[in-house]
């Protein structure tokens, strides 16, 4: 069974439908024993960062993402709130990946919204997916290129479009957002 | 590099899609599922939908409309009409929608925008603008293009945008349904003043139109409906097209 992370952030159900359009069964929960004895966890998030932390901390659930011992996949807030710290909101996050979250400088519209193919690609979630393809972000706040960044992206700066960390994944684009591309990620991420 | 979007937008009318359409190989051109999933297939890069008629009884009917395209469509989309409450963004979000336009009420009650955006991210709320060039002014007008206002365009999407708006979706009504090309003029002057994209709306009639948006203004994205509707321009071959003059597009 794959879990997918229930918090206060919106767009849960479209990771689901993401799921079911590739044959996945998912549920939605925030009872830390559905998400500890789960096949995958999709950590997914659109949403502000220390309301979303307030939120997880509030049950537990901090602890338990950290804990996590099967594949985890976070998208977008989800791969920001794995970093160290976020200036969003000035917040202290899950310290999973050794790396910081910042505010784009606004020298071109912001949030970064729309479709971008990726700098780099490496590992197995991108298997069968090239440099070329785009895929779907929108975000104001990015992570720092660190030892953790399997996918980079450029807008304004160069920043990380994916990250890797044991069995932490995450993205900063859509994967469930971004036409067969995405699909291409997602299934990879559930196949692993 | 960020990619110029292409939008095709689909008008509702108690579930169905309203303007005629000329599809090939649709099993139901009227079915709002349907002719998305064409758009997709065709490479639109982002849908809106727009509910015309908006009434409270429509709302339940919409809401599980956009459930349908949620579970079939794999791009993101938007979806408007007569949405006046948070409340009302609620129901859409929950039942799939990426984010929502506000138009005429955000003019009436402009919290509206930093009550969404509050809620659910600024990446959510596209403020719809319609205007109009009366004088040499560019006016704000709202009741689906019916009712002047005393805003001046630029500075009402100035305004949105401090109010939390994540996006401008910017009809021009001197140039809505005329096939003479989008507005360069206010598309351009609000897309240089504002620092969120800007998805250029109204006139598109041919290919050369979208070029002519996407060389000219710094709009993020371009939306059209009845040459896409009507089979007068293949998205895919649009696409091609803007990628041989050397655009960035998907």
């Amino acid at each position: 069974m794959i879990a997918i992370l229930k918090y206060n952030a919106g767009n849960i159900k479209s990771v689901q439908n993401a799921l079911s359009r590739l044959g996945y069964k998912s549920i939605i929960t925030d009872n830390p024993s559905e998400l500890l004895s789960a096949d995958k966890v999709i950590f997914p998030g659109v949403g502000e960062a220390s309301s979303a932390i307030y939120y997880l901390k509030e049950r537990g659930l901090d602890k338990t993402i950290v804990s996590l011992n099967q594949p985890v996949l976070g998208i977008c807030l989800g791969l920001q709130l794995m970093c160290r710290f976020s200036e969003e909101g000035e917040t202290q996050c899950l310290g999973i990946f050794d790396t910081d979250v910042k505010l784009f400088p606004p020298v071109e519209k912001i949030p970064h919204m729309g479709w971008n193919n990726c700098l780099t690609i490496k590992g197995d979630l991108f298997k069968g997916v090239s440099v070329d393809d785009d895929l779907y972000y929108v975000h104001s706040y990015y992570a720092e290129i660190s030892l953790c960044t399997i996918a980079t992206c450029d807008y304004i700066l160069p920043f990380s479009a994916a990250m890797q960390k044991e069995n932490f994944y995450a993205t900063q684009f859509h994967p469930e957002k971004s036409a067969e591309t995405g699909e291409k990620i997602l299934k990879n991420f559930l196949e692993l | 590099m960020l990619k110029r979007r292409i939008i095709p937008c689909l008008d509702i009318k108690n579930g169905r899609t309203v303007k005629g359409v000329n599809f090939i190989n649709l099993v139901d051109a009227g079915d709002p599922v349907e002719l998305a999933k064409a758009y997709v297939k065709q490479g639109a890069d982002e849908l809106v939908f727009l509910d015309i008629t908006a009434t409270i009884e429509n709302r339940k009917a919409l809401a599980g409309l956009v459930e349908r395209i949620a579970a079939e469509i794999n791009i993101p989309f938007t979806v408007g009409g007569g949405i006046d409450t948070v409340n009302d963004v609620s129901v859409l979000i929950k039942a799939g929608a990426d984010k929502v336009t506000v138009n005429s009420s955000a003019v009436r009650r402009p919290e509206l925008i930093s009550e969404i955006a509050g809620q659910f991210g600024s990446q959510c709320v596209v403020v719809a603008i319609d205007t109009k060039l009366v004088g040499d002014e560019w006016i704000v007008f709202v009741d689906g293009g019916r009712t002047p206002t005393l805003l001046k365009t630029v500075s009402w999407a100035l305004n949105a945008e401090e109010l939390g708006a994540g996006e401008i979706l910017l009809t021009s009504m001197n140039n809505d349904g005329t096939k003479s090309g989008f507005s360069l003029d206010i598309t351009a002057e609000v897309s240089r003043n504002v620092n969120i994209p800007v998805i250029a709306s109204g006139g598109a009639g041919s290919m050369e139109h979208f070029s002519m948006v996407f060389f000219n203004t710094e709009c993020s994205a371009a939306l059209a409906a009845s040459i896409f509707h009507f089979g007068e321009i293949n998205i895919r071959e649009l696409k091609k097209y803007l990628k041989h003059e050397g655009i960035a597009i998907r």
